[in-house]
């Protein structure tokens, strides 16, 4: 009799044991990727300090968000895998997650809903564009400009083509991607026939056509930082960049810049998880990447940053910066007010394209 | 001296002969020596030679192909497009059951954006066909096959049986298990019915064959007669019109072999194309350009390097140990400042708006209007990189002019020779073996150097080192990566070997 009670107690023990360790056991430490600067900073203060502070788990940051994908692929090859959660772009989510390199997230399951209990997967919408992918920031590619040095504040993208009413140097990104969206779009071409018309050998030459016609005054950027730079010294008086770092110019740093939202181009950045974590570790991931991307914490972010939360559920809730006190909302590239002109990158057309015109337009700026 | 040295070998005090005993303790001395290097040259070879060979083999190696889709490239290697318009009926069933399991074990968009270097349009096409062949009619096949029989539901038949049917049907099989292993499922209790891949290749290895021993695959095949036949040309079509296009069938055929010159040829602006080699539209060549763009620059670094390290090297040695040490120091200091902030450092002053404008400006030698254009273009390289590797020219310069004796120039001029004479004859010389590393070192660090020309290069002054970058981190097309980094580096050596041929390497003095 006694030794039955031993035996039930143990193996009852053995069993709660058991039941704890697998549904609870969680790494303690998190590498988290990002891109560095005043955006990394935004998710440590929105996310990861609260998160550690709820959980004392000890993170780890790694700013090589630009080379995420060619690194986990390194990684997947050498069988050893040592980040858990990375923020990318949305075309290297799609990439990583078609490579099986990223895990695949059932929205619904594992991320939490709005707090009038909207499933995840209908709080973010459109912008879950890969199984993989975990949105976080909707961010835009637009235009700053010197309002000191143009006479007239110019109100379309086709300024930067125009430079008689609008002189000075301009600075563009070094790579095809939004501007032969933007050259075309300003040579008369309809926004829904942008990339029809990309797709052929007349419409590519017309894109660089236009481009042709800005070559000699145009500065290319490669590093985010540069275009704020230019603006600041007067190096260029309208250059292209991401909307958070133009809000920063103007409002951290009180340059006479304003932004010119025509056309903005918007794109998308979010979480992505590798595939193939220990299972520990996963469930850490997991668990973070669920309180991160709530409605809360995605409102929260953007009281340092100004890009617009992923959530359609985070809008209401986004208010005044941190430290500055001024309404966000107003500086969100979602801003109704802002987004009268804009369009997204097409990821699966430059999926296929991008080969051939990065080819074309390195072989155009070389000569 | 006895009778056996002159008749026999020399022996040694333990009788052993002695030529035998000297090569051993050679031998023996030969070994303590490796192993004292031994560490070092291990820890060279795995953590620098193999990574660099195996980052060049990807240069030529392509088996992305024959691995993911292996029965459509073994299958298209009779397919003549000059005969036929498009690969037959059987390949479509090929690339139909590779393109399953591929899309399965998700290797078919890879397979997709490998091609895609190639043929624009394959990335999309690969990664539309992955989602469409799960919604093939092949269904049809698998309702069939199953009301015919219920053994064919399940998966005892197809592990036990179903092999027999023939090839196609035993290759898909095996296959399937494969990938139900790798994700460990265990294929007795999958559900065959999933995978209509399977019924579709049994139905054509039973309606190609004539009879079976066996009762169920007899009946099975007897029954294919009443099976309308499913054509996968017609679905992949459905999919696609691309797959009606034999211009993307030439292209998995010219891309199937294990290895490729496809990487080099586009490292040289020429591509494999089905047809056989050609150049590449002239606004896509860029290459060749980049190639003689970065020798060239790389040439004129080092020898403005040459022409502003010569003369304070000089400086250097010939100046009091003090103030020759303090000197030292300023040439050493920039390397203990970030290279980001040096190269920012050229761009404040170089820019249109920056410090040497302004200073001009103010001075009135230039107006307003012709600010002199001196950043993002070959001339910031040229500046920005001539600083960066300066101290690299200085210090073996330095090293060697220290062991210039001053007594020779003296001894040159009491004998009646000119200032210049003197150095031209006499200094000049001696310090060419200096001049020879410094210049080696700074034409080998400038050849690779990619950070700086791509903050202060603009369009014109940017190296190849920027496209290998590019197509490492952002393309991810590694292969034409690891194609030019390859001919980066035999063009590294021929120059070396070319300065071997011309100067001596011998000549080449860091110090002493």
């Amino acid at each position: 009799m006694k030794l039955t009670t031993t035996l039930m107690a143990t193996s009852a023990l053995v069993i709660t044991a058991g039941a704890s360790f697998a549904d609870g056991h969680m790494a303690d430490e998190l590498t988290l990727v990002s891109w560095g600067g005043a955006y990394q900073k935004s998710q440590q203060r929105a996310y990861s300090e609260p998160y550690a502070a709820d959980t004392g788990v000890n993170f780890i940051w790694d700013e090589s968000s630009s080379e995420a994908v060619a690194k986990l692929r390194a990684m997947n090859e050498a069988g050893n895998i040592t980040w858990d959660v990375v923020d990318v772009v949305a075309a290297d989510a799609i990439r990583l997650c078609d490579e099986g390199l990223a895990m695949e997230i059932d929205h619904d399951e594992m991320l939490a809903a709005a707090p009038d209990g909207t499933p995840a997967s209908e709080d973010f919408g459109d912008l879950i564009v890969s199984d993989c992918f975990i949105p976080q920031i909707v961010y835009s590619t637009t235009f700053g400009y010197r309002n000191d040095l143009l006479e007239k504040a110019p109100d379309s993208v086709c300024a930067i083509f125009d430079t008689e009413t609008y002189p000075g140097k301009r600075s563009l990104e070094k790579q095809p991607i939004a501007n032969l969206e933007w050259a075309l779009i300003c040579d008369g071409v309809d926004i829904g026939d942008v990339y029809d018309v990309l797709e052929t050998e007349e419409g590519q030459d017309r894109a660089f056509a236009k481009l042709d016609t800005i070559k000699d005054d145009t500065i290319w950027w490669s590093a985010g930082a540069e275009t704020p730079q230019l603006l600041a010294d007067g190096e260029v008086s309208i250059g292209s960049t991401y909307n958070g770092r133009l809000f920063s110019v103007i409002e951290e740093q009180n340059q006479p810049v304003s932004i010119l939202w025509d056309w903005q181009m918007f794109d998308l950045d979010g979480w992505i998880i590798p595939a193939g974590l220990p299972e520990d570790r996963q469930a850490r991931a997991l668990d973070f990447v669920k309180f991160a991307t709530d409605t809360q914490r995605l409102a929260d972010q953007a009281k340092f940053i100004s890009y617009g939360p992923a959530r359609a559920s985070s809008a209401p809730l986004v208010g005044t910066h941190a430290d500055l006190g001024i309404e966000m909302a107003p500086h969100m590239p979602t801003d109704p007010a802002n987004a009268v002109n804009t369009f997204l990158f097409n990821y699966e057309w430059w999926a296929d394209y991008r080969d051939d015109l990065d080819a074309k337009f390195q072989a155009w700026l070389a000569q | 001296m006895s009778e056996a040295t002159t008749d026999g070998p020399m022996l040694a005090a333990d009788g052993t002969p002695l030529k035998k005993s000297l090569a051993r303790a050679l031998r023996r001395e030969k070994i303590r020596a490796f192993m004292l290097i031994a560490p070092l040259l291990i820890f060279i070879l795995i953590t620098f030679i193999a990574p660099i060979a195996d980052m060049l083999f990807r240069s030529v190696e392509n088996n992305i192909v024959s691995d993911t889709i292996p029965r459509a490239v073994q299958m298209l290697k009779t397919w003549d497009p000059d005969e036929d318009d498009l690969p037959d009926e059987d390949t479509y069933l090929a690339f139909y059951t590779d393109m399953v399991f591929a899309e399965e074990r998700k290797q078919h968009t890879r397979l997709g954006t490998r091609l895609n270097y190639e043929k624009t349009g394959m990335s999309s096409l690969f990664r539309k066909s992955g989602r469409g062949v799960g919604r093939f009619d092949t269904d049809e096949y698998t309702d069939a096959f199953t009301d015919l029989n219920a053994a064919w539901e399940d998966p005892q038949t197809w592990l036990e049986v179903a092999s027999e049917a023939g090839p196609r049907t035993a290759s898909a099989i095996t296959t399937w298990q494969a990938v139900l292993r790798e994700e460990e499922d265990d294929p007795l209790e999958e559900d065959p019915t999933d995978w209509d891949v399977l019924y579709a290749n049994l139905f054509a290895d039973l309606s190609a064959s004539d009879g079976y021993d066996n009762a169920l695959l007899e009946e099975a095949r007897v029954a294919t007669a009443e099976i309308e036949p499913v054509s996968l040309r017609a679905a992949f079509d459905d999919i696609d019109e691309d797959w009606s296009d034999p211009e993307v069938w030439k292209t998995i055929q010219t891309y199937a072999a294990t290895y490729t010159p496809g990487y080099f040829l586009n490292s040289v602006d020429l591509a494999l194309t089905p047809d056989g080699i050609e150049a590449r539209d002239e606004d896509q060549r860029i290459y060749i350009t980049l190639f003689q763009r970065t020798l060239y620059l790389s040439l004129m670094i080092t020898f403005s390097c040459i022409l502003l390290g010569y003369p304070v090297a000089w400086i250097l040695a010939n100046l009091p140990a003090r103030s020759a040490n303090l000197l030292l120091i300023l040439v050493l200091l920039p390397f203990w400042t970030s290279l980001l902030v040096r190269t920012s450092a050229w761009k404040v002053l170089l820019q249109q708006q920056g410090v040497i404008n302004d200073i001009l400006v103010w001075s009135r030698l230039i107006d307003e209007a012709g600010r002199l254009v001196m950043i993002n273009n070959q001339t910031g390289t040229i500046i920005a990189m001539t600083h960066i590797l300066l101290p690299f020219m200085i210090l073996p310069l330095y090293s060697v002019m220290k062991t210039i004796p001053p007594s020779y120039l003296r001894a040159a001029k009491s004998l009646g020779a000119t200032n210049w004479t003197a150095f031209w004859r006499v200094y000049f010389p001696q310090s060419v073996p200096g001049m020879g590393a410094g210049s080696i070192l700074v034409f080998i660090l400038a050849i690779g150097y990619y950070i700086t020309p791509e903050l202060v290069g603009g369009t014109q002054g940017v190296f190849i080192s920027n496209r290998i970058a590019f197509h490492i981190s952002s393309s991810l097309n590694w292969g034409l990566a690891a194609a030019l980094g390859t001919i980066l580096l035999a063009a590294v050596l021929i120059l070396y070997w070319a300065y071997d041929k011309m100067v001596g390497i011998d000549n080449v003095k860091l110090g002493g």
